[in-house]
């Protein structure tokens, strides 16, 4: 389905994407800042979310609906990398105490 | 307009702000597990909205079992990813925010040492 001129949806999800953008851009000042590993982690489980929206928010603007497909394996990934990243550092902890 | 799509504009500017306020907390709270909880639970709600906008606009049966299907995945790992980063980050010695009063954590890993 293509949107239709002056349909309010348009319009919404145009603005939708500015702030999506604009949320990416704050979680990314965490990803830069973070004291320690586990925030770093958590600003891209939070980037993954946020991209995982604005994929699914410009598969409304375009009327692209096959888009879905990325974002469902995007949600997949993202849990697995967050889930690889939490048992490396778990793992990290234990060799650094074994010296 | 069908009203599917004023539907779908609510829903995406309820998604866009949960999403908003998920970025802010995560930059501006002061401790770890604070921040988890603003990512996990404000995140996983934006996100939500803005999938059921995607399920309302439309009509073929396969997107929206797909959006359905991915809030679904979403709202059940979100909880167990940010529960691994949590441990693996208290264990790891991170501290906790200099306010808090109750660490029922740490008098149980006492407990269990004596």
């Amino acid at each position: 389905m293509i949107l239709a001129e002056n349909d309010i949806l348009g319009w919404v999800s145009y603005g939708v994407l500015i702030i999506l953008s604009l949320s990416l851009a704050i979680a990314t000042v965490r990803l830069i800042r973070g004291p320690s590993l586990s925030d770093r982690v958590i600003a891209l489980d939070l980037i993954a979310f946020i991209t995982v929206g604005f994929i699914a928010t410009f598969a409304i603007y375009s009327g692209k609906h096959a888009l879905m497909d990325a974002a469902t394996v995007l949600a997949l990934v993202a849990f697995l990398g967050t889930t690889a990243f939490a048992r490396y550092i778990q793992n990290a902890r234990k060799e650094s105490t074994k010296d | 307009m069908p009203i599917s799509h004023i539907i779908a504009s609510v829903a995406l500017i309820a998604g866009a702000f949960f999403t908003l306020v998920a970025a802010i907390g995560v930059v501006r709270l002061p401790d770890i597990l604070m921040r988890m909880h603003a990512s996990t639970k404000a995140g996983t709600l934006g996100t939500g909205f803005i999938l059921l906008a995607v399920a309302v606009t439309t009509p073929d049966f396969g997107v929206i079992t797909r959006a359905i299907a991915t809030i679904l995945f979403l709202v059940v790992t979100a909880p167990v990813a940010a529960h691994l980063i949590g441990r693996a980050s208290y264990q790891n010695g991170n501290k906790l925010w200099k306010n808090t009063i109750v660490d029922e954590l740490q008098d149980h890993i006492d407990k269990s040492k004596k």
